[in-house]
């Protein structure tokens, strides 16, 4: 059997790459990522009149630099894989753009043939474009097609079988004017004589590369040929600083101009005729007259950002609530045929609650995904970006930020999970990093059960002025933390903002599903399994080691002990609490025992500087698995047996009259709690979409130092004024 | 006919890119989407913040945070 031939999409962002791939391919693709970095990599096969192709779905880029990963792993797929055939999708009513790109990838050689999409939006703006010339001056296939209609979509395959038969195109060859092209040709011509990378890449390109200054390549080279590159590197620095003092740009600034000159001369000769003036108000331009506008866009941003809180938050509720009901609905049945015993215990609390902890998120991410792609295909997004920029550059963020924070809770009541995974429609990597690590500050719905218990119990007069000042303090939070790991950890220039803001356009259905379902099913999919073995540690560390009593008897004393009390802090039991007390203090006693429960009266001594006492501590560390189950512990903590997390009543009163407590430590808690590390599942998605694990870490430990920090200072300054 | 830096230009200004004065990342990610010299531009309008900058560029609309515009100078008709 002969290998399936493959073909790499690429093309700029907006150019309708993901619409064509998606008509290719239906239904049939699979997501991964390139190895070791968290760029996406989508692959689909394409089969029809008998042939198959593997189509793979290069990131959208404008460039083949090396200052972003996209470009890189674009440029590295097409050198290191060698695809039969790199079909190129160009923007036909922004070509000169769309073809600084299909020029690079002649210049590395690559076999090329070009998809003149968006044919239709171009003829519209009376753009004409002389495809047999476009094709002639290039060298390569130049196919006419609409990728939203499908239009074109069969010739563009024929073509592309056709021009896979004959390989091995000669690389392109640009002039880029007397300095450069004499500083080329010598440094190809060592670049040959010395065979420098050229089993890799083409000698001219080597050469181009090391005038950019290219830091892959320059890194490649030194590490294949030191003297070589040396020599190669003197080279460049002499013509260099002899363009700087002429013109004041570096080869690198010249190269790009000397490449859209390229472009320009081939499309004055006939190839692109403009019928109709090329500074007219498109329809875009009209609606961005509205929704952009100083007063008007701000409100409309406003709207259009609750109006998608509201849809994600409110209608995932009810499938949220039938996926709760069929996990409690197996619980019950585990319940009822299951023998009793720390197996039995282990089903319910460690397995049935971790894969229905992953699959209730199940809801909200299909919809959180589904209405942030429609603002994304929609161009609306960048807009969003657009308005909120300077206030986000401020802090060292992106104006793209605001969706992950709002999304994690900016509006009280959201969750992290989708808010951390929202961020990868950022593309600045440094902000990006920045903001998924602080949007967990934001007060997702589970903390909010927490500051509902701590404020009826201590602060019941201001409940409205505290919800909205908790708002307030997560936002600041974010936005100050953000700014010091930009100026520590993640320091560095921000990225440049240059973003094209896309014409708006109708997002296709078919497109916003595949997308959707991708997204969540990579969840399911990756955070499922990590999950679950979390949520049964976390079991573990709660149950284990077992009160001396329960272990020491024997099993027919044991059966009808369990199943009469409340073994568990997770159980979940509506019977109301502090009727059998007796049991209520034996829980309290095995939690005590167990692994948390030591864990939080060892660290008693350093957690008092807070006002924390053991009992908070075990609380704290089962809000590790999700916040809320702070609530339920604190209530097993303080022998009330199980407490329901939505109506914390006698918890709140027992906290109220409790001697240990007082507003002062409630306030602590309260801050505690916001800024402390976030849910595991949480922690996962961050070391997922950071891409190591290192982060996840980074999470936990920062989160919880800095929170302990601000919680310790707030108790012993209130102390301190006699609080 | 007049040099300006990009940030002085007004709403709805047109003008022709003289000069790109950043090298490196900026300067390559300015000439990537076609800011080259020679290019006509025309400023589309501000963010409600006045920051950054969205501008018409051959076909497309581009936005530019005004520090990065500090960097392109352009011949505007006056």
């Amino acid at each position: 059997m002969s290998k399936t031939p493959v073909i790499a999409l690429a093309g700029n962002p907006n150019s309708g790459k993901t619409t064509l791939f998606n008509s290719l391919t239906g239904a049939r693709q699979h997501v991964g990522n390139y190895p070791g970095v968290t760029v996406e990599k989508k692959e689909g096969i394409y089969s029809a009149d008998g042939v198959r192709i593997r189509i793979v779905d290069l990131p959208g880029t404008y460039s083949l630099t090396a200052y972003s990963l996209e470009e890189v792993v674009t440029r590295d797929f097409v050198v290191n894989e060698k695809p039969d055939l790199v079909i190129d999708i160009v923007d036909a009513s922004n070509l000169e753009r769309n073809l600084y790109l299909a020029v690079q990838f002649l210049e590395l050689g690559a076999p090329l043939c070009i998809a003149l999409n968006m044919v239709d939006v171009a003829e519209a703006r009376g753009i004409e474009i002389d495809m047999d010339r476009l094709s002639r001056h290039l060298g390569v296939p130049v196919v006419p097609t609409v990728a939203r209609t499908g239009r074109g979509k069969r010739a563009l395959m024929e073509t592309a079988v056709k021009a896979m038969a004959h390989k091995g195109q000669a690389p392109l060859r640009i002039s880029y004017g007397d300095d450069l092209d004499g500083a080329i040709s010598e440094m190809e011509k060592e670049i040959l004589k010395n065979a420098f990378l050229t089993q890799t890449y083409p000698p001219r390109w080597i050469a181009l590369k090391y005038l950019e200054n290219d830091q892959q390549i320059l890194s490649k080279g030194r590490a294949a040929h030191p003297e070589v590159s040396k020599h190669l590197e003197q080279q460049v620095r002499k013509v260099s600083d002899h363009l700087m003092a002429t013109t004041g740009n570096a080869p690198e600034a010249l190269i790009a101009d000397q490449r859209y000159g390229y472009i320009y001369s081939i499309l004055k000769q006939g190839v692109v005729v403009h019928k109709k003036a090329r500074d007219r108000l498109y329809h875009s331009d009209r609606i961005d007259k509205v929704l952009t506008h100083r007063v008007v866009g701000p409100l409309v941003m406003v709207l259009v950002i609750f109006g998608l809180y509201h849809f994600t938050f409110t209608y995932s509720k009810t499938p949220i609530a039938w996926v709760e009901y069929l996990f409690a609905w197996i619980q019950d049945m585990v319940q009822a045929f299951m023998p009793e015993g720390m197996l039995k215990s282990l089903v319910i609390s460690g397995v049935i609650d971790g894969v229905g902890g992953v699959l209730s998120f199940v809801p909200l991410l299909l919809m959180m995904f589904f209405g942030i792609a429609v603002l994304e295909d929609s161009g609306y997004l960048a807009r969003i970006a657009f308005m909120l920029d300077r206030v986000f550059s401020l802090f060292g963020l992106h104006g793209s930020s605001v969706m992950a924070y709002i999304v994690s809770g900016g509006i009280a009541g959201g969750c992290a999970v989708p808010g951390v995974m929202a961020t990868r429609t950022l593309r600045s990597p440094k902000e990006r990093l920045a903001t998924l690590l602080t949007a967990p500050f934001m007060n997702c719905g589970a903390k909010l059960p927490v500051f509902a218990l701590l404020i009826a119990a201590f602060f019941k007069e201001n409940e409205s002025v505290f919800m909205f000042a908790i708002t307030l303090v997560a936002w600041a939070g974010a936005l100050l933390v953000a700014k010091l790991l930009r100026v520590t950890v993640i320091r560095g220039a921000p990225t440049p903002f240059v973003m094209e803001l896309p014409p708006y356009r109708w997002p296709m259905l078919k497109g916003l599903l595949i997308h959707t379902w991708e997204r969540t099913w990579q969840y399911i999919k990756k955070a499922g399994t990590v999950i679950l073995a979390i949520s049964i540690l976390l079991w573990a560390m709660m149950s284990f080691p077992r009160l001396p009593e329960d272990r020491g008897t024997s099993p027919g004393f044991e059966k009808k002990a369990a199943s009469t009390s409340e073994p568990l802090p997770f159980q979940e039991d509506p019977s109301p609490s502090g009727q059998a007390l007796p049991e209520a203090r034996r829980a309290q006693r095995a939690l005590r025992h167990s692994i948390a429960g030591r864990i939080g009266v060892a660290l008693e001594g350093i957690s008092r500087l807070a006002g924390f006492d053991w009992r908070v501590n075990i609380a704290l560390i089962g809000g590790f698995a999700a916040k809320e189950v702070v609530v339920s512990t604190l209530g097993t903590a303080y022998s009330l047996g199980e407490t329901d997390v939505q109506d914390s009543t006698p918890l709140s009163e027992k906290l109220a009259e409790s001697p240990g407590w007082r507003p002062l430590t409630a306030l602590s808690l309260l801050i505690f709690t916001m800024f402390y590390a976030p849910c595991f599942i949480t922690v996962i998605s961050i070391s997922r979409e950071a891409g190591s694990w290192k982060w996840g870490a980074f999470s936990i430990l920062f989160n919880t130092t800095f929170a302990f920090l601000l919680a310790a200072a707030l108790f012993q300054i209130g102390s301190w004024l006699g609080y | 006919m007049r040099r300006i830096l990009m940030r002085q230009m007004k709403d709805n200004q047109s003008g022709t890119i003289v000069n790109i004065k950043a090298n490196g990342e900026l300067g390559r990610r300015i000439r990537d989407m076609g800011l080259v010299p020679g290019t006509p531009i025309k400023i589309q309008g501000r963010a409600p913040l006045y920051d950054p900058v969205a501008l018409k560029v051959l076909n497309f609309t581009l936005t530019l945070r005004n520090r990065e515009a500090d960097f392109i100078v352009v011949e505007v008709d006056e």
